[in-house]
């Protein structure tokens, strides 16, 4: 059973979203997610400054056992990135709601998270799979 | 229900994250694939290797059988206790499987094939036996076990004790011993020193606990793959098949066309393809980010090929993988990458041995 923190917002697509406040978001990729990809081995992040669309494929997670895409949860700029994962990947897979993060969003429409799924609601994803 | 291995509960003990593998419920990993990967390079590793398919062989005619169905040359066969990598092929010099087979005697052998093919194995080796005086008996009832690593040795020492693990202490490689219940063979798919190890299902989890203990780190299919694809080592169904012939797979080396007067099945399919060329498999590296994966197109002087395996090599610290080419390459070829072209280097299909980098 892999943690799902409620305080957490979620994508279809196995991103997570946490209210750092000023319409800045920060952006992950679940428990679930990193478990399913296995040990991680590099990530290519976004540039910060990148204006993105909801739905545009903004970072590569690459594991060991496949390339996969990561999505921008919600509209915006690319405010930062986490330049520690550059070294050492497997943060990704030790720490995916910490440390683990990938980048930061100044959502060009904050309410837009509203629309995106609860601990629960991505539970269910989950277990659709 | 898939199948289970007489270590299924020491797994899920261990932590393991099961997986299916054609048809069995074998360990992924017991955690990270790459700590599993990196314990086997430099202390010990186990691999519960149950699922492998051990068939033994006997009779006046087992010799003469086996120098038929195979296309390695048992007759370079004389000490006890020898194995050798082989290869059964069909009448087009396609690889049904590979193989392990031991030598007791001119009328016993064991051959070790896979798991994946079983039945298709069976079938095969049953049907072509029916020539000879021999009797084929397939071992369901034994467990197998991987101890591989530089101090497997030693790991294996503390668990039998010295007096029996003087009877494979100094053992050179591809050599097999019966050290009480325990078959014991110097033989892998990691590119380490070690032991592939057949004993009664019944004495397994004993074994595998032992090891543990002395702190051999639990592998799983994961760690499996990435040590077989860094020391350059063909997975059945992957890099090569019943299309693929020996030559096409780098896997010449364990063809015997001598003696001339040997006539084994797709001898002449592979005469004639050697006479006339043949595609090849090279290895391929790529030092930038990212990883080369299997079934991406490759482009090299004579033309298109394909990557066969390819992973991270988590030794070396950057991508590897073998790939089937046409037979002019150069020294570079170009790799279809998430719809771009990448430059990577053309090497030997072989990139680490003991511990050490060959690229």
């Amino acid at each position: 059973m892999s943690s799902i923190p409620k305080e957490l917002k979620y994508a279809a697509t196995h991103e997570w979203v946490r209210n750092d406040g000023d319409g800045v978001f920060t952006v992950g990729i679940s428990e679930h997610a990193q478990d399913l990809l296995g040990d991680m081995v590099f990530v290519e992040l976004p540039e910060v400054g990148d204006n993105v669309a909801a739905g545009d494929d903004v970072a590569v997670a690459e594991s060991v056992k496949a390339a996969s895409d990561i999505y921008a949860p919600i509209a915006g700029e690319i405010v930062a990135v986490n330049e520690e994962l550059e070294d050492s990947p497997e943060t990704v897979n030790s720490d995916p709601y910490g440390d683990g993060w990938l980048f930061k969003i100044k959502a060009d429409d904050p309410s837009e998270v509203e629309s995106l799924l609860d601990a629960e609601g991505y539970q269910a994803v989950i277990d659709e799979e | 229900m898939a199948n289970r291995t007489p270590l299924y509960d020491a797994h899920l003990k261990a932590g393991a994250k099961m997986v299916d593998f054609h048809g069995w419920d074998m360990p992924l990993n017991y955690g990270s694939q790459i700590e599993e990967h990196n314990a086997v390079r430099k202390d010990s590793g186990v691999f519960d290797v149950s699922h492998m398919t051990i068939v033994d062989v006997a009779g006046v005619d087992a010799k003469a059988f086996l120098r038929y169905m195979l296309a390695n040359d048992v007759a370079k066969l004389t000490v006890p206790g020898k194995a050798q990598y082989s290869s059964m092929l069909n009448e087009k010099g396609g690889v049904i499987d590979d193989l392990i087979v031991y030598y007791f005697s001119d009328e016993s052998y064991r051959l070790v094939v896979n798991s994946a093919t079983r039945e298709r194995d069976m079938a095969w080796i049953e049907s072509v036996a029916r020539r000879f005086q021999v009797t084929v008996t397939e071992q369901s009832e034994l467990a197998m076990i991987a101890l591989q690593g530089p101090k497997a040795a030693d790991k294996l020492k503390l668990v039998l004790g010295g007096e029996a693990f003087a009877k494979v202490e100094g053992m050179k490689p591809f050599m097999s011993v019966q050290v009480g219940e325990l078959f014991i063979a110097t033989t892998g798919y990691t590119g380490e020193a070690g032991y592939e190890i057949i004993l009664p299902a019944h004495a397994a989890e004993k074994l595998w606990n032992e090891l543990l203990n002395v702190g051999v780190q639990p592998c799983g299919l994961g760690a499996r793959d990435t040590l077989r694809l860094e020391a350059g080592m063909n997975l059945y169904g992957q890099d090569m098949d019943e299309n693929i012939t020996p030559l096409e797979a780098n896997m010449g080396w364990s063809v015997a066309l001598e003696p001339a007067d040997r006539d084994f099945i797709g001898r002449e399919a592979l005469e004639k393809q050697k006479a006339e060329g043949h595609a090849k498999l090279v290895g391929l590296v790529m030092r930038e980010k990212g990883v080369l994966r299997h079934g991406q197109k490759v482009v090299v002087d004579g033309g298109e090929g394909v990557i066969t395996s390819g992973t991270f090599s988590p030794t070396l610290g950057f991508s590897i993988a073998m790939a089937r080419v046409p037979n002019s390459v150069g020294s570079t070829a170009e790799v279809e990458m998430r719809k771009k072209f990448v430059t990577v280097s053309v090497v030997k299909p072989s990139f680490v041995r003991n511990g050490k980098a060959l690229v």
